[in-house]
């Protein structure tokens, strides 16, 4: 323990910018064996290991990373997966380097980087799909009762899945045609390859949980039924209803929400048509309003739709941009364009409605908000116009209406998402429990990983009669 | 959940009418409601109403207009799609209103005919009127005359009833009945006018069923917002019915256009593969 590990973590393959700008494939290309074991070697073993009180499913992480460093890569599958039931995808969009990577006493040494532990479990799992063939679970005696999950998103998956590994039936309700939320029509394959999340789709299926496709509840079962046929209900429907800006021209051709070109590019595969059936709006010009991760995912799939420029614009700065800083990178190396501290105020047409233009105010920061960010104000009279023939708005989802209204007697906050207790999940409706961003608001996977398990655990506890909130 | 086509039966040049076996919608859809289709792996969403519903099984009439649609057309009875979701979008506003207009236009006739089965069964007396370029495609017509109290034709070359359109019908019925309510099912462009002729017609309200592009059909994306009195809204969740005097009908014009182009080049590439298609 006496010798100071190596400053840099190990570095990851990955695709030239100049390749990936004309593919859908994976950026990032993962560690070998031999290059997992040099990076677990840089783990100090930590007796605090501070790094686990950082990851909201709380893995075992010198655990896992100690076994990959002696080359016993199956040991440490099961260590990650006795935790995390979605680890190739969690190692591959977890902003680690908020969470985990955040507390790794290895960072804390000057000139220093933390162990890479997102890559890590990403190499473990990976590991995993190309050499475990039939994993056989064993699966605890069938309790029979019934448990049924609206929602297929990492919330819902890891409920349904922590409640399967207890015993219990399990159904998952997803209005889609794929399970996986906004892993399959939102983070797009080139961060997330589909046939990740199918792979880790089927390991949940392996639990004998029922995924029920094509069922949006509220409309093709009822609230009532549900009540009625299952003796505890997890609702994970996430933040999926679009915000729109609704400035003038909204309406015109040319204008997307994120959600819908997102869906279109992911879920519909709108890149391979007219392979597939579903188009897409092949932007020469593209502008992309926001900040945050999705943002910088529409970004990036324009480009590779073929757009000669894609312009990301932002009412704040640099400094006050969501996104995470690594995507954030690979969207500069890969050619789009920021401007900073810029709103568009209106959307221009031609006469066959159109888009042709975005008009442009520019913004200067005033005194921090409540948020800590500095609130941006707009400059009179600086308007511009950027020449556009596609427009994405990407700023922020609102909660998803339809169903929420159908549950009489439960809580809503005042911006539209379910009241529930942070430590169970449970609402203020009897035997209903909630959990992931239809609870927070939009957030990331692994927070609403850490939600669906939180509350697994105690709608389990509910279902023994050994907690019940609503006496 | 089995989706498997029991029954396919044309009604019209390149218009089938389909039994398709799925119990969960048949157990639970309302008029007026729609299911989102895909019929195969690589395929689009699309949206089509529910326009009967069996024990179980569900009724679909299909007018072949582009890839998916021709497609759908072509399919064989024991064949299966591959989704299908739904009931979704709101059940008619339906009740006791008295006399109420119906208007239906093409493959819209069959959108209406659950609504006018229900609003029977509230004992609603129906005027109904039917429009079709020709008498090939005034559709599903013995359905109707069982039904209504008053039926008026009308079609573009006057094959059959008056030479006219739906509006002109619209006149006929006002001549001798007060109507204060009324539903309109068609093209786009016959729901502007219908909705425009009731406002004339002082008909206080004219139901009408927008068709916007749509993809998931559940309110997550916001392809089929329409502006309906001022506001935007969007069709599958707070639809498809709105009132018709209140929509702006030419941005709905204009954003059904939104992908002409590329309907055309899927079209293109489909026709090369499957040949001539002027039998369907
Ligand atoms: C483009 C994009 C990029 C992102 N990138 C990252 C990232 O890099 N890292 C990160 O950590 N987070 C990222 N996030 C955020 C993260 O994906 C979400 O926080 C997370 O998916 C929330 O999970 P969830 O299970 O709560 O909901 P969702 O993933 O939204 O899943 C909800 C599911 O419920 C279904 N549903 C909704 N209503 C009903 C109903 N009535 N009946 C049945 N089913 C219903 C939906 O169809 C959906 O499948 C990103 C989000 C987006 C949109
Ligand atoms: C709620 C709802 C219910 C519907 N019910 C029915 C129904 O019962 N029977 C039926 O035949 N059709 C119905 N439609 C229309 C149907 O969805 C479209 O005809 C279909 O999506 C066209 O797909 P396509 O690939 O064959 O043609 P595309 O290649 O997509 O389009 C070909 C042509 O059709 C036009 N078109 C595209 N989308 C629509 C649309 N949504 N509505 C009208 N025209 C369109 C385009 O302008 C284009 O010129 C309904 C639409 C909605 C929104
Ligand atoms: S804090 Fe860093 S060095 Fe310590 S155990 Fe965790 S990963 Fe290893
Ligand atoms: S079709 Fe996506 S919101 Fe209506």
């Amino acid at each position: 323990m006496a010798l100071k590990p190596p400053a840099k973590k190990v570095r990851m393959k990955e695709q030239e910018p100049q390749e990936r700008i004309h593919n859908f494939f994976e950026v990032a290309l993962g560690y070998s064996e031999r290059e997992a074991m040099e990076e677990a070697k840089r783990c100090l073993q930590c007796v605090h290991h501070p790094c686990v009180s950082g990851c909201p499913v709380g893995i075992d992480i010198p655990g896992f990373i100690k076994k990959i460093k002696e080359n016993r890569f199956y040991e440490a599958v099961k260590i990650l997966k006795y935790y995390n039931n979605l680890p190739a995808v969690c190692g591959r969009v977890c902003p680690q380097e908020t969470q985990c990577e955040a507390k790794c006493v290895v960072g804390k040494i000057p000139g220093s980087e933390p162990v890479a532990i997102g890559r890590l479990e990403r190499f473990v799992a990976d590991w995993e799909a190309v050499n475990v063939k039939d994993n056989q679970i064993e699966l605890p005696e069938n309790k029979n009762k019934k448990v049924a999950v609206i929602g297929s998103g990492p919330a819902g998956l890891t409920a349904a899945a922590d409640l399967a590994k207890q015993g219990y039936v399990v159904d998952v309700f997803e209005a889609l045609h794929k399970p996986g939320g906004v892993l399959v029509y939102g983070i797009p394959e080139f961060r997330l390859p589909k046939s990740i999340v199918d792979r880790e789709i089927a390991y949940i299926k392996s639990l004998s949980v029922r995924i029920l496709v094509n069922t949006p509840v509220g409309r093709a079962v009822t609230v009532e039924e549900l009540l009625q046929n299952y003796d505890a209900i997890f609702i994970g429907v996430g933040a999926g209803t679009p915000k729109f800006m609704n400035i003038p021209g909204t309406n015109l051709n040319g204008v997307y929400s994120a959600n819908e070109f997102l869906t279109r590019v992911n879920l519909m595969k709108a890149y391979l048509f007219p392979e597939f059936d579903t188009p897409i709006r092949k932007g020469k010009k593209v502008v992309v309003v926001g900040g945050g991760n999705v943002a910088m995912d529409a970004a990036r799939s324009a480009l590779r739709l073929g757009a000669q420029e894609v312009t990301v614009i932002y009412r704040r700065t640099e400094q006050e941009m969501p996104a995470r800083k690594e995507e954030y990178f690979h969207a500069v190396e890969e050619g789009v364009h920021f401007r900073w501290l810029t709103q568009p105020i209106e959307y221009l047409g031609d006469e066959k409605g159109t888009l042709i233009g975005v008009r442009c105010i520019t913004m200067e920061l005033g005194e921090p908000d409540k948020t800590g960010r500095r609130k941006p104000i707009p400059i009179e009279d600086s308007d511009f116009v950027i020449e556009a023939d596609t427009v994405v708005e990407a700023i922020g989802t609102d909660a998803n209406r339809f169903l929420l209204n159908q549950f009489k007697g439960l809580s809503i906050n005042k911006w539209g998402y379910i009241v529930a207790d942070e430590q169970t999940g449970a609402t203020t409706l009897k035997k209903v429990f909630a959990g992931g961003d239809i609870v927070t608001g939009a957030a990331t996977v692994i927070e609403a990983m850490g939600a669906g398990k939180k509350a697994a655990y105690w709608i389990g506890k509910y279902l023994e009669g050994e907690f019940n909130p609503w006496k | 959940m089995s989706n498997e086509i029991l029954k396919k039966t044309k009604l019209a040049p390149q218009v089938y009418d389909f039994i398709i076996k799925n119990e969960e919608i048949a157990k639970r859809a309302k008029p007026g409601q729609f299911v989102v289709v895909r019929i195969r792996e690589k395929g689009e969403r699309i949206p089509l109403t529910i326009a009967d519903t069996y024990e179980n099984s569900f009724r679909m009439v299909v007018r072949a207009v582009g890839k998916t649609t021709y497609e759908l057309c072509m399919m064989e009875e024991g064949q299966h799609l591959s989704d299908i979701a739904g009931p979704l979008g709101n059940p008619s506003e339906i009740d006791y209103f008295g006399d109420v207009m119906l208007i239906g236009g093409g493959v819209g006739i069959a959108t209406l005919l659950p609504i006018a089965k229900e609003l029977k069964r509230f004992n609603n007396r129906l005027h109904v009127i039917l429009g079709g370029r020709n008498k090939d495609y005034v559709i599903m017509l013995e359905e109707f005359e069982n039904l209504c109290d008053e039926l008026i034709i009308t079609t573009d070359d006057g094959s059959m009833g008056i030479k006219g359109v739906v509006t002109d019908g619209m006149d006929l019925v006002m001549k001798n009945t007060k109507i204060n309510i009324a539903w309109a099912v068609g093209p786009t462009i016959m729901m502007k006018f219908c909705s425009i002729k009731a406002k004339e017609l002082g008909i206080e309200k004219i139901w009408v069923s927008l068709n916007p592009i749509m993809i998931d059909g559940t309110g997550m994306c916001g392809a089929c917002r329409v502006t309906v009195d001022g506001k935007m809204k969007f069709a599958c969740v707070d639809g498809p019915e709105f009132d018709g005097e209140k929509v702006d009908w030419d941005e709905l014009l204009k954003r059904l256009s939104q992908y002409r182009d590329e309907e055309e080049i899927s079209f293109g590439k489909f026709k090369e593969q499957v040949g001539d298609l002027s039998w369907l």
